[in-house]
């Protein structure tokens, strides 16, 4: 980056720690960026003239005299239709040798949409995954992340969702991507044919984790801009969260803030609202949905990353390995989506909540029946038919590589519920079990 | 002369002003940002330096910056025209704003001083009035809206002039008072107040005497919540928090509503906006747009006008409590307000008290809790606000700060399960754990006796036991095994069992069974105690449960059919045959 003449240029570091460093200097505003010893930074605190910068890349290696710039404003994208079918870096510069992009410069992590200006999410994104379509169905403007254990083969749902919905730009955001998933993102659009449709802003682990922090911001200003200008139907990912709020707490612990629950800043909450609140259906037909990943501790919910995006996101989709088939399933009790009911019988067929309620419910006492098998008791006739149904409904409807429409999941559950229950046992309406029941 | 001072720190929206003159703690002032006022509120002051918190992005702002302070705290605008209004934590006014993205420094008015409301005189010149007392009243949809001598005014005052009746806009000058000293004061439809003081100008704050029915069995029979009371529902997320909050802005036996968003997702903040203009008033049959004021606070919205919101939320209630008037205030969620305390009193570097909430945390809450009320008003006439917080606890354990802080301060305690929720059991309020402690008030029983039926508490407990024997029953099949136990312990298991899918469980996607009035309530209860009365011989616990699941879903089916239906008296028929 080179600097010009009116810039205001110091070379005096009055302190250095791992992720900031503080000098003194006037006129510096909030959140603007500068350059330290040739590295990217930005204005965190401001204490009369004493400022403190995070710098994104680390400290290693920068002298008490490094050159420091003040640029005169908080980090920016250039965006235009040529973001299509690119890959950046966390600061938005092309890593895929391509030119660099031509277009307006816009300060990225943008002001909110008026909530009054929003629109109810009604469009149904299908995905062919049962144990999303038929228990929680998505709807474009949602918001909603995989809870998965790193073992669990997040990344190629999110991959197999993104290219079968029916979307006008996918906007990938990486943060900590392995090499090989990075590799395997690009490899997954250019075989789908979908190169022209995808952006990229990728921090792989190579990179230094705090440049993370940029890349969600980056990715929204993107999206924004084709669903606000361009009316489109843009899908965001955005893996693994998880990473992100690591790096958010290496700089405030930095910074010397007291920590709140797991060693998390005490802004966790309202860290992340930023950026999943950016999902929205404008009242044009552009929308914004947010597919994240968020990384668990061996199924651990209660830490405070994943418990924070819960109270925030519009549900979560809950991978986990089902003993009984050797299937990754999408769990139906742990997972949710918050927005179903606004699609489900009403863009779906109308049997579509029962029979989703009763197929969770039999699921729930498959589970029961498993315990008191564990625990050596003799089962009932019900039981052991719960057992039998929970194997074929993990396999034909909850495993993850299920690809079918959604009246073809509704038949296949009202074919499960009449191979092994009674109508009474399902606890259905009436009117459905006449018009719908397989005997 | 107001005060002045510039910026000499910013940590995000902390930001330190030196000071040229006199400040107050919570004083409004000014940040000037290169020609953007954004608003800030004072919350400490040491020396020269005051610490505001700023209600808007602190970006690009500078060390030398401007600002201007006020002379006020941070207040509500009270008139006639605030209800159906869609407010943020400030109270601008969100539908008036322009452009799809809010803007830094954007402040609209919160009433409409154009529009003219058809003005009756209550008082008459002569009169002795004091605050709150009512001059007036104009008609707000179908409320009656009192115009009232404003709360600020301290003394007695004689009523001058008061104009006849016709149509004003609320800047008109419609009274005209006299004080002891003798001075006129003018008095208009609007008034503003500090929101973080309780209005007060009523007699007397009696005991909360009756209950609010809100049609969710699982409150109103279970555990009811009075009229003037307060309660809170604390859950893990998922568990259905905001389904239940919204079925009883839907349903709550209130002439106004007051919804306070409060850093939470904007999506649910559209759904009300988006359903409530079409759906009905079950008890008035209005639209419930008409009684409903919505603040709206979501969660990327700048963090410290969420604390504001709540208090913006709750002095609305007490304007409108002060005609006369039942009150619902609803807040989702009270942690997220927790929150923001918490965001600042960190960036303050203050001692933290546990997970680094501040140690006042405790008696906050319970200040706030305590604003609710029923209320005698000076002319014997009764108002009420009742208030229903969500808490959303840390990782769903209830033994954290904000829980543990509002259980010391909400009389009514709805539990929602992780587990209830994970078998779909809504709502899935914890049958054991919850309680209202207005089931104690002998006022209460009282009035129980007499609107629903006599001896109607000790139904309630009975059914509450059964429950509890359920429970029991159901840890000693789990231990010893279905063959393990007496017959008896099957039974009770599944009187359990009924209770919890007739009466507990509720379908609030379901246009009927969503909302059950209170005397379709007793007719459930009354027919699920006599059925739980019964001695049932079975030969085996297969035969038990299949007999007990066949008449779960008898009863289900009613709770489906409309009340007093064909279709219900058919279920009622067959579920009489089946326990004859």
């Amino acid at each position: 980056m080179a600097t010009k003449a009116y810039q205001r240029v110091y070379t005096k570091l009055e302190g250095i720690t791992k992720a900031t460093v503080s000098l003194r200097a006037k006129g510096v505003s909030n959140d603007e960026l500068a350059v330290v010893g040739g590295r990217l930074a930005q204005v965190v605190r401001t204490k009369g003239d004493m400022v403190t910068l995070q710098i994104f890349s680390g400290t290693e290696g920068i002298p008490t005299d490094a050159e420091v710039v003040f640029l005169g404003a908080p980090p920016t994208l250039k965006v235009s239709d040529q973001l299509s079918g690119r890959f950046f870096d966390a600061y938005g510069h092309p890593i895929d040798g391509g030119p660099e992009i031509e277009g307006e410069e816009r300060q990225i992590g943008g002001p909110s949409v008026n909530p009054y200006k929003r629109r109810q999410p009604s469009q149904l994104i299908p995905t062919g995954i049962a144990g999303i379509d038929l228990n929680n169905t998505l709807v474009s403007g949602q918001k909603i992340p995989f809870f998965a254990d790193p073992d669990q083969p997040y990344n190629q749902v999110m991959a197999d969702v993104a290219l079968r919905a029916d979307v006008d730009k996918i906007i990938l955001g990486g943060m900590g991507l392995s090499n090989d998933d990075y590799l395997f993102f690009r490899h997954s659009f250019e075989a789908a044919g979908a190169l022209d449709r995808i952006i990229c802003f990728i921090n792989t682990t190579e990179n230094p984790p705090v440049e993370r922090l940029l890349v969600p911001d980056m990715a929204l200003t993107a999206a924004e801009y084709f669903a606000v200008e361009k009316n489109e139907k843009v899908l965001v990912l955005l893996t693994d969260m998880t990473l992100y709020a690591d790096a958010l707490s290496i700089v405030s612990n930095r910074m010397d803030q007291i920590p709140s629950k797991d060693s998390m800043p005490g802004s966790l909450y309202s860290d992340l609202a930023k950026i999943y609140e950016k999902a929205v259906q404008l009242p044009t037909e552009g929308s914004i949905t947010i597919i994240a990943v968020t990384t668990l501790n061996d199924g651990d919910i209660t830490h405070a990353i994943p418990d924070n995006t819960g109270y925030i996101t519009e549900g979560q989709l809950f991978l986990r390995a089902d003993s009984d088939t050797g299937k990754v399933i999408i769990d139906p009790f742990r997972s949710l989506s918050r927005l179903k009911q606004l699609v489900q019988g009403k863009k779906t067929r109308e049997d579509h909540s029962q029979v989703m309620n009763a197929s969770v419910r039999l699921y729930a006492d498959a589970q029961n029946a498993k315990t008191k098998l564990e625990n050596g008791f003799d089962l009932s006739d019900y039981d052991h038919r719960c057992l039998a149904y929970a194997k074929d409904y993990a396999r034909e409807l909850l495993a993850i590589d299920v690809n079918i429409s959604i009246t073809e999941m509704l038949d296949t559950a009202w074919k499960l519920f009449g191979k092994y229950f009674s109508p009474a046992e399902t606890g259905i309406k009436q009117a459905l079990i006449d018009k719908y029941w397989v005997k | 002369m107001k005060t002045k001072g510039i910026v000499t720190g910013i940590v995000s929206n902390l930001v330190t002003v030196e000071v040229d003159g006199p400040v107050a703690e919570n004083e409004i002032c000014y940040i000037d940002l290169q020609g953007v006022k954004m608003m800030a509120e004072v919350i400490k002051v040491n020396g020269k330096t005051a610490s505001v918190q700023v209600f808007e992005s602190t970006r690009g702002l500078r060390g030398g910056d401007t600002v201007e302070f006020e002379g006020r705290m941070l207040e509500v605008t009270l008139g006639p025209g605030l209800l159906s209004s869609v407010y943020d934590g400030l109270q601008n006014d969100l539908t008036t704003m322009t452009g799809v993205f809010l803007k830094r420094g954007e402040y609209t008015d919160p009433l409409n001083h154009e529009k003219t409301w058809d003005f009756t005189p209550l008082a008459q010149a002569g009169d002795r009035v004091a605050a709150a007392d009512w001059l007036g009243e104009v008609k707000e949809g179908w409320l009656p809206h009192k115009i009232m001598v404003p709360f600020s005014f301290q003394g007695e005052f004689t009523v001058k002039r008061i104009s006849p009746a016709g149509a004003y806009n609320i800047d008109t000058v419609i009274a005209v008072l006299t004080n002891a000293e003798g001075e006129d004061v003018n008095v208009t439809m609007t008034q503003k107040w500090p929101v973080k003081v309780a209005i007060k100008g009523y007699r007397e704050k009696p005991r909360p005497n009756r209950i609010m029915e809100t049609g969710v069995r699982v409150i109103d029979t279970m555990n009811p919540i009075a009229e003037g009371g307060t309660g809170f529902i604390p859950g893990p997320f998922g568990c259905g928090k905001t389904v239940l909050q919204h079925a009883i802005a839907k349903q709550g036996d209130a002439d106004v509503i007051v919804m306070a968003a409060c850093g939470e997702r904007a999506n649910e903040v559209v759904e009300i906006f988006t359903e409530f203009p079409e759906l009905i008033d079950p008890h008035t049959g209005r639209h419930l747009m008409e009684r409903t004021t919505i603040i709206c606070n979501t969660s990327n919205m700048p963090v410290a006008a969420r604390e504001a919101s709540v208090y913006t939320a709750m002095t609305i209630c007490e304007y409108y409590r002060a005609m006369g008037l039942k009150c619902l205030l609803l807040a989702d969620s009270t942690s997220r307000w927790a929150q923001a305390l918490r965001e600042m009193s960190n960036r303050m570097e203050e001692l933290p008290g546990a997970d680094a909430f501040p140690v006042d945390l405790s008696a906050i809450i319970s200040n706030f809790y305590s604003r609710a009320g029923m209320v005698v008003l000076n002319n014997g006439q009764t108002g009420a606000v009742t208030f229903i917080g969500t808490v959303s606890p840390a990782g769903g354990n209830l033994k954290e700060p904000v829980t543990e802080s509002t259980k010391k301060a909400a009389r009514c305690f709805y539990a929602l399960e992780q587990g209830r929720a994970d078998q779909k059991r809504y709502p899935a309020v914890g049958p054991l754990e919850s309680y209202s402690k207005y089931l104690d008030y002998p006022e209460i029983k009282q009035y129980l006796d007499e609107t629903v039926e006599k001896g109607w508490v000790e139904k309630v407990l009975s059914a509450k036991n059964i429950i509890r024997r359920g429970k029991e029953a159901s840890e000693q099949i789990n231990i010893l095994g279905d063959d393990g136990v007496p017959m008896s312990y099957h039974v009770n298991f599944w009187k359990s069992e009924l209770v919890d899918f007739v009466i507990l469980q509720q379908d609030a996607f379901d246009a009927i069974d969503a909302l059950c009035p209170l005397e379709r309530q007793r007719f459930m209860l009354d027919l699920v105690l006599d059925i739980c009365a019964k001695d049932y011989e079975f030969e085996d616990f297969e035969q038990c449960r299949s007999f007990f699941k066949d008449l779960i879903n008898q009863l289900r089916q009613m709770n489906y059919s409309a009340y007093e239906s064909e279709q219900f008296w058919a279920y009622n028929e067959s579920v009489k045959k089946m326990t004859a």
